[in-house]
Formats: C-alpha cells, structure tokens, sequence
C-alpha cells in the first residue's frame, strides 16, 4: 500500500542537519499528564541546561522531573551506576512519593552503555516503586518521538488481564493498592455503563498523550457514535493504565507513535486501527469513520458535523486562501497539519519531517493525497531527515507566506521578510478532535494577523544586506 | 551522579559557542547528537537576533557511534567553508562527543588542508570547565592562534598607537547586559581621552586580531571572562591590564585610576584631569551619589538584602549596597565555585556571611532562613523571592529575556551606578508597598469573584459539565464559564454538560 502512494508523493532524504528539540523534552508533557509519575532523566549538563532553558516558567513550579547529572566519576566508572541511581531514586521516593520512576535514559547512558534495562528491575524491586525505562536519546530520535519511546516502555506495564489484576489488587497488601480496588467497589455506576457498551464491540484503547480536556472530548465524540473507549495510553494515574491483550484494539492519535503502535502490536498482540490522525475536521471525521467502520457502526451526522466545523472556521479560511506554506519539520505533525491546511485551501511547498514512517502514517499519506486530488492542488514534497541549510535557500526562492519553523529560524526569517510560526506550539497547544480545528488555524493565522495589522508600515525587511 | 533540575553555569560547549558567535564571520561546528543545538534557540528568542547563528551541528547518531564519525566531521566543515566562507571554524566537542574520544583534531587538520578559512578544535574539556570558564579559554586559545600567526608571517606590528588606546576584553552574546556596558565603556574611556583599539569578541573580526597588541592597555570589565587572554598578552606582549570591574560609584573611581596609573607609567600625560573627571562625574552626573545621600536612601538603612550571582556582579553589588548605600548585606554568595577566594577576598567586610555553592536549593534554604527585605540575584533568586513573597532584583546571568531590554540599561560605568540606584530602591519600596498592603488588608478583596453575566441563576451545572469545567486553567475559566452559558442561553439548554461546553466552544462567537 505504501508503494503505491511513494509513487504518487515524491519522498526525499536531506543530510540530516536540521534543527530539532531534543526527545528528552516529552517529559515537559508528560510529567504533567501521568500526575504520579516521577521523570528522572539520566544524561549530562547539556540536558540539564536544555531542559531548563526548554521549559523556561515550569521549573520553578517544583517539577515532577529531574536529572541525575553525570560526572566525570560516573563517566569513568569510577562510581557504582547502581548504587548512585538508587541513592538517587531512594531520596526522589522519600521527597515526592511518585506510583512510578521513569528514566530516560540520554545520549550519554547509551555511549557509555549504561545498563539502564537491566538494573531497573532490580532496583524496583530494592525499593518498591515501579521503574520504566525509555531511551528517549537525540542519537536515535527527534522531538516528539521522545514521547513514542515513554508510551512504548508503559505498554508492558499495562496489565493484560482485567479479571487478573483485580485478584492480584487483592492479594496485593500494598495499601495504595488496595484503596484502589475500594474505589472500584464505591463505584459501581460507572461499571455497570461501562459493561453494557463493552458488549457491543470488542474494546478500544487510544494511545497518545493528550490533554485531559481533549482526551474528554475525542472520547465523547466516539461515544456519540456508539464507540466506546475502554481506556488511554497514557492514563491520568499510573495506576490506571489500559488492560491491552489480543482482543483490543488500539488506535493513534498523534503520528509520531510508530514504536508505540509496533510494540502494542507486537507485544500485545493488539489490533492496530490504522487512521489518519483527528488533526483538523476532515482528520477527525477520517478518524472516526475509520474505527467506526472497524466495528461494524455506521457513524451518524458526521458530515453535518464536518461541515457545521468548517462553516465555523469561515472568517480564518478567509485569511489563509490561496497563501503558502513551507514546513521545515521537527516534529512530525506535519503531515497531518499539511493535509488540513491544504484543505483550507493552502498550498503547501514542502514537508520537511524528522521521520516518516510510511507505514503508520499509511492513511494519513493516503488522505493528503485525496486533498492534494480534491483540491486541486500539487502533491508536495516531504522533505525526511531535511538540511536546514538548503531549505532557507529554497525558502528564499520561493518566498512563501508561511514558514512553519522552530525557534532557531525564526527570528532570522522575520528579519528577512518571511512571516513564521513557531512549530513547537503546535506541539504544546490543542489540536486534535472537531472543537480544536479553531485552535490550529488561530495558531496559523497569527502572522497573518501580524501581517494585517502592520500593513501599512514598510519596514519588512530588517537585515541590512539583502 | 547528583540530582539536579536547575543549573547556574551552563556546559562547557556553549561557552565556546558563545565566544564564536559573538566574532563576526566566525562559525562553530558542533560535534553533537540531534538536538544539541539549542544555543541557536536561545541567541535567537533572548538577544532577538537578527541574523542566523553561526552554529551548526556535525550530527552524531548511530552511524557515527558504530563506526565512527570517518569522513563526516571533515565533510561538514569544508561544506560550511564553501556555503559561509567564514575566516574561521571551530570544531566545539560537547559532553557526547568528549566520550567517544573520536580523534578530533586530526579530523581539524584534515579540514583545515582543504578549507580557505582557518579550522581549530576548541580546548575544552567537558566534565571540568563550565560555560564561563569555557568561553574564558576558547577566547584566549583563539587570540593566541591569531597572534602565533601573525608572529610566524611577520606581520605582526607591536607599535603602540600614537595616542592612548584600549582594548575591551571579554564583552559576548547572550551576557548580561553586556551590549549596554559596552557602549557604556567606550564612553567612559572616550571621555579620559583614550581611543578603542578593539572590543572583543562582540562584533571583532579575526581578521584584525593581530592589531589587538597594538592597544596601551586592555580592559576586562568582568571577572568571568577575558582574564586569561589579559594574562596571556601580559606575559607574551606585555600588555598591562585594568580588571576591576567598574560598577558601582566606588570601584569606577578605582578602575579609572588603574587606568591613569598605567598611562603615566608610560609617560603620557594626559589632558584630562582624572581625578577632577572623577568627581565632577560622580558629584554631579551620576545620580548615585546624591540618592546615596537623600531621604530615600536614608530609609533603606540597616535593611537587609541577599546578594547571590557570578563573581563579578555579585561582588560589586554586595559593595555597592554595603559600602554605597548602606544596607545591611545578610549573605553574599556566588556560583562561580572556581574562583571562590578571589569572591571571598573581594566582599570581606561588607557582608555577614559568605555562601558559595551551584545548588539552587541551598540558596532557596538561606534565603528563608535570612528572611531578608530584598535579594539581588539570578533568575533562580528572583523565583525563589516569588514563592516567599520578597522582591528581587535580578543582577546576573543566568537570565531570561526580560533581561535583554531594547533601552539602554547598563551596569557599569556612570550610568550604569544610576540603573543600579534605580534597581535598588524600587526592588524595596515594592517590598514596603507590599508590607504595608498586608498590614492595611489591601487595595481591594484579595479573591477574585468571577463576574457573571447573568445575576439570577436559571442556569444548572451537571455535574460532568462542572468537572470539566474545573480542569480548565483558573485564568481562562470564567471566561470559558461565561461563554458557555451565555451560549446556553441562547440555545435554551437549561443544564450544562460537557457536550454543552464544547458545543458552545465550537459555536464560532467567542
């Protein structure tokens, strides 16, 4: 299947040297959506001053994360790995309490081949708290996939069995444990919905971290089709991790989650529900089509639905007719947001992307390309791996409306003329399901705003040599 | 391994960059993993750059940690050399590149065969030096190699410039305040009749470091950086260097006659009178002197302040309050760990007691224990004054963006005595407002009661649709709140659910 859409998209590979935040970054999000957690990343200065610079404001709010810094001891061995994590581990235990630890492990523990896999099980069972282990390393991966590699260590944590792990809750004396089974018993109402809806499909777990208030919303929006999700990848709690085994289907909502979807797959034997991703309305009509179609449902006033949206985004695709976009690509939204801004009736240049994975994306790339058809359009090209470098020079060339750009970029870009965006707040703002598609245009139309009401002022152009 | 979230000094690598970058037509070719860049991130969102940062990544990834970087490192640099043309390269190692002990330099000497500008390896090693001390050396290794060059051709001119002229050693990108303090210098230095040979790094081109020894004299206004290049062209060239840093009414006076002590001994007499230059500036135009003396001063008597930072600006502060201004100095402190005698020696006398450390949280403890009126630090001090309600302010790097203001706001030098004064005394009068606020019960009732649109209640929250509405952010909630319901009301939903609360965000009218 993807053969066939690689004849019709054109995919190139650059040389790699493109700007990026690095993956360790997932544990900016995700320390805040698994509440309990604890993220200890196992890496250098470099992190560290990353992480602090990165995250800016939530430092200084008491972070469920920290870095165990690496010294010249450990990095000579002169130090015992083990014991200095478990130090470590056991004063984070004492202070914070976390239901889970995860390490990350970083571009350092994997050159000097720290054994962060094999220790981890001994140390969880030395001081009683849970030990995930996600090599979330700038020598594998790019941004966003930081976050593919956390979900891809929680799938074995997900217990496999409902029935078994409420036995094992019960002869579990733990007693956090067991408040939690309490809370089930207290809760029956909830159940009982829960179990009359499971019967009419087989369960349905969604993998991504988002939002609580969008996951509410995507949930809501699969329940007005008689889709029930029976649970999330990650969940709020730790403790409330989805039961996965080979009756479950699973299904992505974000298109950096290949390892995610791979090990669930592979591990779990789930059945993966490969689906455009409910970025924009038409993503999220395309989605929820598809798992409906998968379970046999057909959905109802999906269109009325789609096109009620669309009538709403009216005065922002006023604004973005006919404009052009580049994407410089960092951290591999851009298909998707491609595909919906072609629809809004841009035309996209280029979709540079750190990693594609044509098989996860599959029906994304088949979607972007029925736009590209339906509107007209030509197919664009993705740009794997791109070279900053040469993609300024092609932006000078083409001199699009829009650069989707990271931080390095673009205040440069401004200086010369071209409007940007900041790629990361895509990452960091809400822009999956119908309610959101607001959101993703007010982002992109934000310097065509700025644009609009600058009009009238001629300086564009602030570098002295152009 | 030592648990950590928040650093002062950053790696040793952005040292070394933020020496290339501040050269003009200088690139540095990172040896690093994906992601390691984020220098450029930050040259570019704090000092709004305008230009793209001369900095890119030779990306290390499996390939290279299998077999090695080979050709790769070579290629990148030649490649930068065609597309940039820079008159130098410098291959920066990072914390990565520094254990896989990869043969760096031989991969510089390759490059430098090939390529038209000239290629070093900076010196660094990662696990010893922080960003100052890194800038500090890449700084001094970089003169070195341009003087040794000259030296070696013969072009070298030692030739002292036929009026007195200095060199400023060691103003950078992404310092603190260091565009001000530089016009702020060359004023200071215009006004005794002494020329600018060079500014280095900012804004100097490489190509006219061979011209640096021409200079009488060189400046280093701060500690942490330009020193070792100081020493360096005082033993090779003999170059007599001023480094106290002039900040605060007291210490300008002492640099400017360091500066006259220099000038005569090379048997210049110069036509402005030092020391009259000295107080008429410091009587009249500086404003620090006369606050020092007025009644607003007078009620900062006794109080008492925290004072933490790099070597420079924190012992200057802690002067300045103490012996300027007359405020109680409860701890001085510094960060700069590798230069703790000098900080201690300097702020002998002016402060109760001495707190050395990089850890934050022993900073946070000491300044809940002191329960001072003020602090005067980092970004770090000014979160920690935040949480225990004492203003700060922010005195050195490292700093966020507000501490790149577009206004001129020097710190050193005469004005820089006046930003100061202006700093102290409003970091203390919020800190009395604020005490007085408390005292009296405020301006107006501390709680905020959402204004709603609607006064009678024919509105009912289901349960779901209240949830929801709570995970919503507090600043944006009663927005959201009222929205919903005027929506509502408009549909005539009597009871609002989460499905209401969507519906009403997709309805178009926000």
């Amino acid at each position: 299947m993807c053969k066939v859409e690689s004849e019709n998209i054109t995919f190139e590979c650059e040389t790699g040297n493109y700007h990026t935040f690095c993956p360790i970054s997932c544990v900016a999000w995700l320390y805040q959506k698994i509440e309990d957690s604890f993220f200890l990343v196992i890496g250098t200065k470099t992190c560290g001053y990353f992480l602090q610079n990165a995250l800016g404001v939530m430092i200084f709010a008491e972070p469920r994360y920290a870095m165990a810094e690496l010294e010249e001891p450990d990095i000579s061995a002169q130090l015992n790995d083990y014991k200095e994590l478990k130090r470590l581990c056991l004063q984070i235990k004492q202070d914070r309490n976390p239901s889970v630890i995860i390490w990350i492990g970083t571009c350092t523990t994997e050159i000097i081949k720290m054994d962060l896999e094999g220790m981890a099980p001994r140390l969880e069972s030395e001081i009683d708290i849970p030990i995930v282990v996600a090599r979330a390393n700038g020598l594998d991966y790019a941004f966003t996939q930081g976050e593919d590699t956390v979900l891809a260590a929680l799938v074995h944590r997900c217990p496999e069995m409902k029935q078994k792990t409420r036995n094992d809750f019960k002869g579990d004396s733990s007693a956090d444990q067991r408040q939690n089974s309490i809370i089930s018993v207290f809760s029956p109402k909830k159940h009982s919905k829960k179990e009359c809806v499971v019967e009419s499909h087989p369960p349905l777990v969604l993998f991504g971290s988002l939002p609580s208030t969008v996951t509410t919303q995507l949930t809501l929006e699969l329940e007005k089709q008689g889709v029930h999700v029976s649970g999330w990848l990650p969940a709020q709690r730790y403790a409330d991790l989805p039961v996965l085994n080979e009756e479950v289907y699973v299904c992505g909502v974000n298109p950096f989650l290949s390892r995610t979807a791979t090990t669930l797959m592979r591990r779990r034997k789930c059945k993966l529900i490969g689906t455009p991703f409910p970025i924009g309305p038409d993503g999220t009509r395309a989605w929820i089509e598809k798992i409906c179609s998968v379970f046999n449902i057909v959905p109802t006033g999906l269109e009325e639905r789609e096109n009620k949206i669309w009538e709403g985004l009216h005065d922002y695709l006023q604004l973005v007719k006919g404009k052009s976009v580049f994407f410089m690509g960092d951290n591999l939204l851009e298909v998707s947001l491609a595909r919906f801004l072609m629809r809004c009736g841009m035309v996209v240049y280029e979709i540079g992307i750190p990693y594609m994975d044509k098989r996860f994306q599959a029906a994304e790339l088949s979607l972007l390309e029925k736009t590209c058809k339906e509107v007209n359009s030509p197919m664009p090209r993705i740009i794997e791996k791109p070279d900053n470098y040469n993609q300024i020079q092609r932006i000078r060339e083409l001199q699009p409306d829009l650069a989707i750009t990271g931080m390095a970029h673009a205040n440069p870009l401004e200086a010369r003329g071209v409007s940007t965006k900041w790629s990361v707040e895509f990452t960091f703002a809400q822009i999956h399901g119908f309610t959101n598609a607001r959101d993703i245009l007010e982002l992109v139309t934000r310097p065509l705003r700025r644009n609009q009401s600058l009009e009238s002022l001629e300086w564009t152009k602030l570098v002295k040599s152009l | 391994m030592k648990l950590a979230y928040w650093m002062y000094a950053g790696p040793a690598h952005i040292g070394t960059l933020r020496v290339a970058s501040s050269f003009k037509n200088v690139h540095a070719i990172m040896h690093a993993p994906l992601g390691d860049d984020y220098f450029n991130v930050m040259r570019s969102m704090l000092e709004r750059e305008r230009d793209f940062t001369p900095v890119t990544a030779s990306i290390v990834d499996r390939h290279v940690l299998a077999r090695g970087s080979q050709e790769k490192v070579v290629e990148n640099i030649t490649r930068k050399d065609k597309q940039e043309k820079p008159d130098l390269i410098i291959l920066t190692p990072t914390c990565t590149s520094s254990i896989l002990q990869e043969d760096l330099q031989n991969f510089v000497n390759r490059a430098a065969s090939e390529s038209k500008s000239d290629v070093i390896l900076a010196d660094v090693n990662h696990y010893r030096v922080n960003e100052l001390q890194a800038a500090d050396r890449t700084l001094e290794q970089i003169i070195r190699f341009y003087l040794k060059k000259a030296q070696k051709s013969g072009t070298l001119d030692c030739t002292k410039t036929e009026k007195p002229s200095a060199n400023i050693l060691g103003i950078f990108t992404l310092g603190f305040h260091n565009q001000h303090d530089s016009r702020e210098l060359k004023r200071l230095l215009n006004d005794l009749g002494i020329q600018i040979n060079q500014i280095i790094p900012e804004g100097g081109s490489i190509l006219n470091l061979h011209n640096l020894v021409k200079a009488w004299l060189n400046l280093v206004p701060y500690r942490e950086i330009g020193l070792i290049t100081a020493n360096y062209l005082k033993k090779e060239f003999n170059m007599p260097y001023v480094s106290i840093t002039p900040m605060g009414v007291v210490d300008t006076a002492e640099c400017i006659r360091e500066i006259d002590v220099i000038l005569k001994n090379n048997n210049y007499t110069s036509n402005v009178n030092f020391e009259q230059y000295i107080d008429h500036q410091t009587r009249f135009v500086s404003q620090a002197a006369w606050f020092s003396r007025s009644i607003d001063c007078q009620n900062l008597t006794g109080k008492k302040a925290v004072v933490f930072g790099d070597a420079t600006h924190a012992a200057s502060m802690t002067k300045i309050l103490a012996r300027e201004m007359g405020i109680r100095v409860s701890c001085a402190g510094t960060y700069c760990k590798h230069d703790a005698d000098w900080f201690r020696e300097q702020v002998q006398g002016f402060c109760d007691q001495v707190l050395i450390t990089d850890d934050h949280t022993q900073v946070g403890d000491m300044i809940a224990q002191i329960e001072p009126s003020a602090i005067f630090g980092t970004q770090m001090e000014r979160h920690i004054g935040k949480r225990l309600d004492i203003p700060c302010g922010v005195i050195s790097a490292p700093v966020h963006i507000q501490n790149f203001p577009l206004g001129y706001r020097p710190f050193l030098g005469y004005e820089g005595t006046n930003q100061i004064a202006d700093l102290v005394y409003n970091s203390f009068t919020l800190g009395m407002e604020d005490h007085l606020l408390e005292i009296f019960g405020g301006h107006d009732t501390k709680q905020v009661i959402t204004k709603s649109l609607s006064t009678d209640s024919d509105l009912n929250w289901a349960p779901d649709g209240l949830a929801e509405l709570n995970k919503i952010p507090g600043f944006v909630r009663g927005k959201i709140k009222r929205n919903t319901e005027k929506f509502a009301r408009e549909k005539n939903i009597n009871e609002i659910t989460v499905e209401v609360m969507y519906a009403a965000k997709e309805a178009v009218e926000t």
